[in-house]
């Protein structure tokens, strides 16, 4: 037995310490890749203990993976180098808002989702959406800064914060930024902590900053016969002095899978489909629903169609939801990335997908959030085939080179974690990597917090095999 | 490999791990671990396959697994959840050295005609004797909490009046359809007279009722007790026992046993004969609720004054996929106010034998139920299910309300329906 796991029993509540077979099973693995059993899990109800349990593994040498909802895509939560799980997903749920204020404070385990809930009681919206908002927890978001659809016109997690209060990796409660708007009073510790991956500091409670809620929204679906044409009509709306909450993209393999899974109409001749909803004021939509239908058929459009109602535009977006499940019936194990490129770069980023799609042999389809050039490119493969998953793996390191060379970046939304530390240099070089490690050193000098994530070890590779 | 789990393993590649059902699994929120998560169940079962873990260390969180199938409608890749957890309960009872309560409530029990009428019997003792007053004051325990039951259960029919019951009722009209009724052995030894409302129901919206003599248990508890093999047997006993005559449907009213029939023909291996007659089996089977709104022979003419909310059986939403048609009845009923469930899609916990066999656990996720249920204000709690009417009487009696549990097609029939034909 470890010798820390007595002390650890007696600092928390009983049966709040895991370490069945199953409950170690049960904590190994996130939405991502890799299985790493921890020796303990722990569940912590107030932030106190939260301290307790960081002085502790201080203390002892023990690492500490903070985890929320388990549903991250890039490994923050795996236990790589064993030690103790830290499960904040049990924290009592805390939604304040100040309508008065737009703001809202809550704590790390309330559901994204039932945040923008709250808010909306009160004419408001949180706007960070990413699709797992329903299931994942604002904790979560904030240590992984995270994005979706409507990242494009309101940004994403870390432009909606304004303070937290943190635990140390020494296990000290501090609090960063605060309530209002504008603050420049010191270091912005707060930017520095959201979307650390759980590498710097563990988040107890936030306080975010919430916006109007727009009085209407309209969707419009267009097809194009060249994904170029499609890329082209995506900078020109851009450009058109109108700005969509969403753009989303699809290509051809998308929409055959969707119609294959569940049709409802879209068309399949298509080379690529762009989705808009665009948000505001009644009157506003009108006019710019007009001006983007102009674009769309200056630039040829194959179709344009615009729903006559909210049920049928409910019908577009559902379409788009199913992506992901259709893609999966190509092939069982889904290697989903999230590499983003300047807008004006969709197309040549989607020619270099189809050049490394036929060199590996790989079944490689792209959606995702185009308007702002965040793109999901899928591998879609099977677990039991290790010489799929070996090309696979060649074919991820070189998505990674196309979207630096074309100006962009390894990860829009979904995080380094585990799976992209190894290419965190041919991004940032090695001073720039070097900087973050000292950062890292500084504030966490035991490595005790989320060790194994976004810096690689000597030699690490991209490995998506299970042994 | 653990070779019994052949066919579970292939199916948990399917699990992409994304934990969206994790907001839908009742024991999620009640247990408040990822052991007792749909995705660490599957997990777990994948890890017992590969040898990484044992047979043993998912036998707790499979077992506390209620079954209720929610998971699988918001699931994003179609994870065949129920066959995962069937294969491994499977797995379970083989490792398991089968108690001899457990293996005559299953082999005898259950699904004999004989003795689930001697429970209804016996009940009916029980009541007239008094006994059931006091049970829960009894200075012994009864096996498997059964004295927490005692006092709710519906007053039952005398052996006189049961044997009273035909096989076959006619209209003096001619009738609109032929119905084959599934009496079910809970429904039937339990709730007696629910079945008599069902069989006037259906009269009354034009049909004409068999209920053939050779009908036995649906198998749901024993298919999802990991007994396949008994499962199977009395899914041939019915398949034949409605073949006999030519149906338009087979009426059930039970979800739970709706949700055994329609899934016959997973039991046999396509392109044998079973699996065809299995086939011609299931697409008749209906609830009742479908049934009535499809023939649409009622017209309700008494006001029912009264609050009512609805707690569907989760089988019959998520494995028969009937939602609209009780509610769609409940609308149609003069004076009656429907409040409806904040989640009427999360289990009550009774969970075929889950609320005897896991009884603490079972009054957790009912405790979560009930706050939705009080919340509501209603007078009445209408279920389809057996089970889940037991339960809901459990948990009214629980939280000392003045509301009552009923069966849907009862308090139809206190709404007077006359015939349309």
């Amino acid at each position: 037995m470890n010798k820390w796991l007595k002390p650890l029993e007696d600092c928390l509540e009983k049966g709040r310490v895991l370490t069945e077979v199953a409950d170690l099973y049960s904590y190994s693995f996130d939405a991502s890749f890799g299985e790493h059993l921890p020796e303990a899990v722990v569940q912590v109800k107030d932030k106190y203990e939260v301290a307790r349990i960081l002085k502790l593994a201080n203390e002892y040498g023990v690492p500490v993976y903070p985890r929320g909802a388990g549903t991250c895509l890039s490994g923050g939560p795996l236990p790589v180098h064993g030690g103790i799980v830290l499960d904040l997903s049990k924290l009592p749920a805390r939604i304040e808002v100040r309508p008065d204020d737009l703001t809202v404070t809550v704590s790390p385990s309330v559901r994204t989702g039932d945040i923008n809930k709250e808010a909306e009681k009160y004419g408001l919206m949180y706007a960070p959406d990413p699709s797992s908002a329903h299931v994942a927890t604002i904790g979560g978001n904030l240590a992984e800064n995270s994005g979706g659809p409507r990242g494009l016109k309101y940004g994403v997690t870390k432009d909606h914060v304004l303070g937290l209060e943190v635990v140390t990796p020494e296990g000290e409660l501090i609090r960063t930024g605060g309530q209002t708007i504008k603050n420049v009073t010191g270091y912005d510790l707060t930017k520095l902590i959201v979307g650390s991956e759980g590498t710097l500091a563990v988040i107890v409670e936030a306080t975010l900053k919430l916006m109007p809620k727009p009085p209407a929204v309209r969707t419009m679906m267009v097809a194009f016969n060249e994904v170029r044409t499609a890329g082209e009509a995506i900078s020109r709306t851009l450009t058109s002095g109108v700005l969509p909450s969403k753009l989303e993209f699809m290509d051809q393999a998308c929409v055959v899978a969707v119609e294959q899974f569940q049709p409802i109409g879209l068309p399949v001749d298509a080379a690529a489909i762009i989705l808009v909803e665009l948000d505001g004021p009644e009157e506003a939509l009108r006019v710019e629903q007009e001006k983007i239908e102009a674009i769309m058929k200056d630039m040829k459009a194959k179709d344009i169609i615009i729903p006559e109602s909210d049920e049928e535009a409910a019908k577009l977006w559902h379409a788009r939801k199913q992506v992901s499940p259709a893609i999966a019936k190509i092939k069982p194990t889904k290697v989903s990335e999230d590499a983003t490129v300047p807008r004006s770069k969709i197309p040549d980023f989607m020619d270099r997908l189809q050049v490394i799609k036929e060199k590996y042999n790989l079944e490689v389809v792209a959606f995702g959030h185009a308007g702002d050039g965040n793109l999901h490119p899928n591998i879609l493969c099977d677990q039991r085939d290790a010489d799929e998953m070996k090309r696979a793996e060649l074919a991820v390191e070189e998505m990674f080179e196309a979207a630096i060379e074309l100006g962009g970046t390894l990860s829009g939304e979904h995080g380094i974690g585990t799976m992209k530390a190894p290419f965190m240099e041919m991004e940032l070089g090695d001073v720039g990597v070097d900087m973050m490690r000292r950062i890292k050193q500084v504030w966490d000098p035991n490595n005790i917090l989320n060790p194994g994530k976004i810096f690689a070890e000597k030699g690490q590779k991209l490995v998506l095999r299970n042994d | 490999m653990t070779d019994g789990l052949k066919h579970a393993y292939d199916l948990t590649f399917d699990c992409v791990q994304c934990g969206y059902c994790l907001p839908a699994c009742p024991t999620y929120e009640t247990m408040e671990s990822e052991t007792h998560s749909p995705r660490g169940r599957i997990n777990l079962v994948k890890m017992v396959a590969e040898g990484k873990a044992s047979v043993e260390d998912m036998e707790e969180p499979i077992e506390k697994c209620l079954g209720c199938m929610a998971c699988t409608s918001v699931c994003p890749t179609n994870v065949q959840y129920g066959s995962i957890l069937e294969n491994a309960k499977e797995v379970l009872d083989e490792s398991k050295q089968t108690g001899a309560v457990e293996s005559f409530l299953f082999d005898d029990f259950i699904p004999s005609r004989r003795w689930m009428d001697r429970l209804g019997v016996a009940t009916w003792l029980f009541q007239k004797s008094g006994a059931d007053r006091i049970a829960d004051r009894l200075p012994w325990k009864m096996p498997l909490h059964l004295e927490a039951f005692a006092g709710i259960l519906p007053e039952m029919p005398s052996p006189a009046k049961r044997n009273e019951r035909a096989t076959r009722y006619m209209r003096k009209r001619p009738a609109v359809k032929k119905v084959g009724f599934f009496t079910g052995c809970i429904m039937d030894s339990v709730f007696f007279g629910s079945n008599e409302s069902t069989i006037e129901l259906l009269l009354r919206s034009g049909a004409e009722v068999v209920l053939p003599e050779n009908q036995t248990c649906c198998g749901a508890l024993h298919a999802h007790s990991g007994k396949k093999e008994k499962a199977i047997e009395l899914a041939k006993q019915n398949i034949a026992a409605y073949e006999e005559e030519q149906f338009d449907y087979i009426v059930e009213n039970a979800g739970g046993c709706g949700a055994q029939m329609i899934d016959y023909p997973s039991l046999f291996e396509e392109g044998t004969e079973w699996h065809e007659r299995a086939v011609a089996f299931s697409s008749r089977v209906k609830d009742i609720s479908e049934v009535l709104v499809e023939m649409d022979g009622l017209a309700f003419s008494k006001e029912v004054d009264q609050t009512v909310t609805y707690q569907p059986s989760c089988h019959m939403t998520y494995v028969q996929k009937v939602v609209e048609p009780p509610l769609e009845l409940l609308r149609k009923v003069p004076g009656l106010q429907l409040e409806e469930l904040e989640r009427p899609g999360f289990c009550c916990g009774s969970a075929g034998v889950y609320n005897l066999v896991q009884h603490e656990d079972s009054m957790d996720v009912l405790d979560v139920k009930m706050e939705d249920v009080c919340r509501t204000g209603a007078d009445q709690v209408v279920t389809s299910n057996p089970g889940c009417l037991l339960q809901m009487k459990l948990g009214i009696k629980r939280e000392g309300m003045e509301s009552e549990a009923v069966h849907l097609v009862d308090l139809l029939m206190e709404a007077d329906p006359e015939s349309r034909y």
